[in-house]
């Protein structure tokens, strides 16, 4: 690979550096004096400034000249080794890219069959295992911590992962394509289109579905305005709908806040949450690993759903059962 | 007619404000560093917050306290040293007014949360603007009394002045230049850097490191060469070394602004020159130092006795630690571990707060009573006092940092047998608590010794009197 555009920057770059190294080199050899013997004393130059002011003319230190040699040298011999001078690649043919690479080929060889013995088993059985969860807790806490905080436990635009209400469904499927793929939640601005009043109606509307405090009368008047506007995808009893990742209004769990403040400013302005792909950056080997460790912390989903799809709806007063690996 | 006496009006303004700014830029150090420990303490309110009281900090200190020393220093030296009283004296009376209301722009703007995102060079263009006309005003002044010295040759000290004032100039302008939306019917208050990607990355810390070369070693070395053969009385040991360290330092500076950007999108050749100009710049800068040490000899024993002499020596011997420090992390095997750590916050530190704060408080101790006709500082035994408070600071505040920077890099990189990192971001940060308390207490006597120093010098100019008849001596042709 070629950082330069044309020959031309590569001979500036040499050019200019071995000039000025062996400009320096020649400064320095050019001030050597000759030393002082014992007990002379250095001459006095013959300036004098503000009263008082004069200099002696010492020699140079000559260990201090030494130190300025050794760096010299060392410098040329660097620059020799490794690249430097412009586009010349140095004797050792070293690049960062190559170690890199060279670094990372290492890694996958030493550590992938590690990640790679999980991959063959279902998440839910993967969860089970101790070794696995400890390796997906480390994952967890280097990958996904930063956002939905070491304990999984979240925070206000990042869902809290060890309880059972899930955007985008809870079994392990729907967990690992989190993971791998990414999800972007809109919730779009509907502030134009409710207006002032119109939002705060919707608003006390969505805050009486799940019980609440609300102003009755708003609430009342907001119920038409949600079945034509929300219903959509939040679904007229406004239980959400998983495929979309439009949240279960009913409960008491908000993303954004539950106050009748955060509410407005969501219909208002819309929501925009976006959970980044992983699957290019870590392999699947360690988005299964994590999908088993998310899936394990409480919330899991069982994958064959004789139940309906939300299952979310007990989601609020449900205590813990699996024991969150914390 | 020719002036008989010095300018020492301007002086006394910038004495006055370096202090001052010492006192605010270190202020917002402390509460920063608390902050670091307790975040709550931004209350909630956006300018409060670390992310614009952070270049707040640096540039009060960088800037208002050192660049406001650096002129104080400058306006009185340049006179003494060249013999003649400063040229242009309004423009000087311009550059003062026109720096401090940079500063007082710069704490408005930071907080409003207006800044180019450029590391020290966070204004926004049309206080570079400013800067940029002050300085070139600042050039005018130094320059035009060098020009017309009585003295046949120029003190070490105007050189490495000049080549503060010369390279700043340079530096500033180069790395500030910017477009602004304004001429796009955009905001006033916003610009984007003229160059693109890793250029821009390049240009900044050519311009981070030269400021760091130019504007807090260079110029305080011009302050080193005054200040310790006078308050020594002793000759500056070598002519010789000087003009061959003053060479070597700012034709290598220049080179190493790339050492920044180990191990980034920078291509390896340029990351290489960066480390091999660093490592070549240990022996230039020594030389500063051992030309400032070896002045002392003779004068050993006023040590003892002499707190201004305390507060410039001990600030050559953290001039010599730092540059030592700053050429080894600039290795690259070093830098692996040490860049992204509070190492590098220590680094610094050791350098603004040992040698740049240090030499300028003992040089304002030397200059104060001279300015308003005392024979010394109100309180000497307070200097002394404030010597061994701030030392003590300066010292709990690196080996803090050092801890927690080594101790930083090590646990970010330990890693699990699967591969896996062994310890998540929060869990080091968990371990940095104790260390940030440590730099907390430094912090916090380093400004206490600020405090002491204000009220000394308070009281050092309430029984003095302002001093407007210096007399320009006849220079002596030896």
């Amino acid at each position: 690979m070629n950082e330069f555009t044309s020959s031309f920057w590569s001979w500036y770059i040499i050019v200019l550096t071995v000039v000025s190294l062996v400009g320096v080199a020649i400064f320095l050899a050019s001030q050597r004096t000759r030393r002082l013997a014992p007990g002379e004393k250095a001459e006095e130059m013959s300036h004098k400034w503000d009263g008082d002011l004069v200099e002696l003319n010492n020699p140079l230190p000559s260990w201090w000249v030494n130190l300025f040699w050794i760096t010299l040298i060392f410098s040329a011999g660097y620059l020799v080794l490794y690249p430097g001078l412009g586009s010349f690649k140095g004797v050792l043919g070293w690049t960062s890219f190559g170690q890199y690479d060279s670094e990372m080929a290492k890694a996958r060889e030493k550590y992938d069959p590690i990640f790679n013995q999980f991959l063959g088993q279902p998440v839910e059985q993967v969860a089970a295992s101790a070794e696995a969860r400890d390796m997906g807790q480390r994952l967890f806490l280097t990958y996904c911590a930063q956002c939905h905080g070491s304990d999984a436990a979240g925070a206000t635009g990042f869902p809290n992962l060890t309880d059972k209400d899930w955007l985008y469904g809870g079994d392990a499927e729907a967990i690992k394509a989190s993971i791998a793929n990414g999800r972007m939640g809109v919730m779009p601005a509907l502030g134009a289109a409710l207006g002032t009043d119109g939002t705060k109606q919707v608003a006390h509307y969505v805050l009486s579905l799940s019980g609440s405090n609300h102003d009755a009368g708003l609430a009342a008047a907001g119920k038409p305005l949600f079945e034509a506007n929300c219903a959509a995808c939040h679904m007229p009893d406004g239980t959400g709908m998983a495929a979309m990742g439009a949240p279960n209004l009913t409960d008491k769990v908000w993303l954004y806040g539950g106050t009748e403040a955060a509410i407005i400013e969501a219909i208002e302005k819309g929501r925009a949450g976006n959970m980044p792909a992983q699957l290019q950056a870590l392999g699947e080997a360690k988005v299964h690993l994590l999908a088993a460790y998310v899936w394990g912390l409480g919330g899991g989903v069982a994958m064959a759903a004789p139940q309906p799809a939300p299952a979310a709806e007990a989601a609020a007063p449900a205590a813990e059962e699996a024991p969150a690996a914390q | 007619m020719e002036a008989t006496t010095y300018n020492y009006k301007i002086v006394r303004q910038f004495a006055i404000m370096t202090v001052v700014w010492g006192i605010v830029g270190m202020l917002v150090g402390v509460i920063i560093a608390s902050q670091l420990i307790w975040p709550e303490l931004n209350f909630g309110i956006p300018w409060l917050s670390y992310g614009r009281l952070r270049p707040l900090h640096t540039n009060a200190v960088i800037f208002g306290f050192g660049g406001t020393a650096m002129f104080t220093v400058i306006y009185y030296v340049v006179q003494r040293t060249c013999h003649v009283r400063l040229f242009a004296e309004k423009l000087a009376s311009f550059t003062f007014w026109g720096w401090q209301a940079i500063i007082v722009l710069a704490a408005i703007t930071f907080v409003l949360g207006i800044s180019t995102s450029k590391e020290y060079a966070e204004l926004e263009w049309p206080i570079d603007v400013l800067i940029a006309v002050v300085w070139v005003s600042f050039a005018v002044v130094f320059f035009g009394t060098v020009i017309k010295r009585k003295t046949p040759h120029i003190y070490v000290a105007n050189w490495f002045f000049g080549a503060y004032i010369l390279t700043i100039a340079i530096l500033h302008i180069v790395n500030s230049a910017a477009l602004p939306i304004a001429f796009f019917g955009g905001s006033m208050w916003k610009s984007y850097s003229v160059y693109p990607g890793v250029q821009d990355a390049m240009v900044q810390w050519w311009y981070g490191h030269n400021a760091v070369g130019f504007f807090l070693t260079t110029a305080f070395l011009g302050m080193m060469y005054y200040f310790i053969p006078k308050q020594a009385g002793r000759p500056i040991y070598s002519y010789r070394l000087s003009i061959v360290h003053f060479w070597a330092l700012n034709f290598t500076y220049m080179w190493a602004g790339p050492h920044h950007l180990q191990y980034s999108a920078l291509p390896d050749w340029a990351q290489s020159l960066g480390m091999v100009f660093s490592l070549i710049l240990l022996a230039p800068s020594w030389g500063g130092m051992m030309n400032g040490i070896m002045t002392l000899s003779g004068a050993w024993h006023k040590l003892r006795t002499d707190p201004i002499l305390k507060f410039l020596v001990t600030s050559l011997s953290f001039y010599g630690m730092s540059t030592f420090e700053g050429p080894m992390m600039s290795v690259k095997t070093v830098n692996a571990l040490s860049h992204y750590t509070e190492w590098t916050i220590g680094h610094v530190h050791s350098g603004a707060l040992g040698w740049v704060a240090m030499i300028s408080i003992g040089s304002l101790y030397y200059l104060v009573p001279r300015l308003w006709g005392r024979q010394e500082m109100y309180s000497m035994k307070l200097v002394t006092t404030h010597f061994w408070v701030a030392t003590i600071g300066v010292v709990l505040y690196i080996a803090a940092m050092w801890i927690a920077g080594v101790a930083q890099g090590l646990m970010w990189r330990a890693s699990n047998p699967d591969g896996t990192l062994t310890y998540g971001f929060a869990q080091v940060l968990n371990q940095m608590y104790p260390f940030y308390t440590i730099r907390l207490l430094g912090g916090l006597l380093f400004f206490g010794g600020m405090l002491l120093m204000a009220w000394n010098v308070w009281k050092t100019i309430s029984v003095g009197k302002a001093v407007n008849d210096a007399p320009i001596p006849a220079p002596a042709h030896a």
